[in-house]
């Protein structure tokens, strides 16, 4: 893992705006990487509102997020770009006078001429119920992710929540642990109703149990969990045995580490000119929902507007004395060829 | 205008005016109210403008909608008087309301 990746660009966020980063940037011969927390592209547009219509979007009446991310990955593909899911950028250092370095919680390890900012509202990261004293227990016996599933073997293991995430561990953690509980907080499950079916079959079964209430207060000392108590629906508080607790509420964005890498912030929001879309550090970009200039819509069109003019600068900074020439892709047959539509 | 009272965990009071066909969220948002996060922006998506409506008021503001039943999973403490302010709209009738915010939308 500690190979270090050597491109023109590194984007960090893959939603719209990052993703049509790519071919505004790829019609000037320049290679990008992208990294984003999420497992998939699409950013909020994935992740917050898939199925829910966008109406603004320029030559779409109206689109759901999951299209739009569809087609934005169509649009880029001849670019070829690379990549990384289930990272975050925690670290983006200068390196001399050209280069940037970025460093990923993952272990990943970039070297580029060019950063783009495009991270939206900032990373998603789980919501942590606020239940007192949680965070003593958070790594140690509260989880906000499965990462090895072996870590749940023979362990007393609640999980709350209604959505896909809960349903789809409640099945994949039974076989392996002690005791499985999945608490929910009423009869009605958002999951796949697949997933809800075999949950449902694990109780008949007699194999786990399923309650119906909320975590109110945990039990335990040094950070070992031993019980949950909840407060049922008809009101009456009880308590469930636990060792292992996952609770599934969604996920809110933060700016996280975005804040350290010595760029200005204006309110969580970073301030770039509206000429190139840079920011404090040149050769640093910031476009999309996450930069700041007088009169900012946050609007994805605005977030394609600003990679295009970015892309420009961009190509000046990796191709330093030589001339760009600007083309359309209507009649420029270089870059159709790039496009993969001319000979 | 219609005025909407918010009261924050710590009992702190603050009266905010808004005008009809605005969400109660939008006039929260407008308005710097804290605690109304909406980090979707709206699209009853993310479960982070969670209010409490006072007792007197939940008949005038109605029951939830199926899309926020479903997004109120995502939200803690939920009660019998939760609903998620994204999906109230302003009407003249709701002049006085007041609502309670969550100690913390997560």
């Amino acid at each position: 893992m500690s190979d270090v990746i050597h491109t023109d660009v590194v984007i960090v966020g893959a939603g719209p705006t990052g993703l049509f980063a790519v071919f505004e940037l790829g019609l000037l011969d320049i290679k990008c990487h992208l990294v984003d927390i999420l497992d998939r592209p699409g950013g909020q547009c994935a992740e917050l509102y898939p199925e829910k219509p966008i109406y603004d979007i320029p030559g779409y009446p109206v689109v759901s997020g999951a299209e739009l991310t569809k087609n934005l990955m169509e649009q880029i593909r001849p670019f070829g770009p690379t990549f990384h899911f289930g990272h975050m950028v925690t670290e983006l250092k200068k390196l001399g006078d050209a280069d940037f370095e970025l460093k990923t919680d993952g272990g990943l390890h970039f070297r580029c001429k060019v950063v783009v900012v495009a991270a939206g509202g900032g990373s998603f990261q789980p919501k942590k119920p606020p239940i007192p004293g949680i965070e003593q227990y958070e790594e140690k016996s509260v989880f906000y992710a499965v990462r090895k599933m072996e870590a749940f073997r023979g362990k007393d293991v609640l999980i709350i929540g209604g959505g896909d995430s809960a349903l789809d561990w409640t099945n994949n953690l039974q076989p392996i642990a002690r005791s499985m509980t999945l608490l929910h907080r009423r009869e009605e499950f958002r999951a796949a109703p697949d997933s809800v079916n075999k949950m449902r079959e694990l109780v008949a079964a007699g194999k786990m149990q399923m309650k119906f209430g909320q975590v109110t207060a945990l039990k335990g000392e040094n950070g070992e969990l031993a019980g949950a108590v909840v407060k049922g629906n008809d009101g009456q508080s009880f308590e469930i045995v636990t060792n292992a607790m996952l609770p599934f509420f969604g996920l809110t964005m933060k700016l996280g580490p975005v804040a350290d890498w010595g760029l200005n912030l204006h309110e969580n929001l970073i301030p770039v000119d509206t000429e190139k879309f840079e920011t404090n550090i040149p050769g640093i970009f910031a476009i999309g929902d996450i930069n700041y200039y007088p009169g900012k819509l946050k609007l994805i069109l605005s977030g394609f507007h600003e990679g295009a003019l970015m892309a420009q600068q961009a190509f000046r900074i990796i191709n330093p004395g030589a001339r760009l020439m600007f083309q359309y892709t209507t009649s420029s047959t270089n870059l159709q060829r790039k496009l993969g539509v001319a000979e | 205008m219609v005025k909407i009272t918010f009261i924050q965990h710590n009992g702190t009071e603050q009266t905010v005016e808004g005008t009809p066909g605005m969400t109660v969220m939008e006039v929260a948002v407008k308005n710097q109210v804290p605690g109304i996060d909406a980090d979707c922006g709206g699209a009853c998506a993310c479960a982070t403008c969670h209010v409490f409506v006072e007792p007197e008021w939940t008949e005038k503001t109605g029951a939830r909608n199926p899309m926020e039943e479903d997004m109120l999973d995502f939200a803690f403490d939920v009660r019998d008087n939760s609903r998620l302010s994204c999906q109230i709209k302003v009407r003249d009738e709701l002049d006085g309301l007041r609502l309670k915010v969550p100690a913390k939308q997560f």
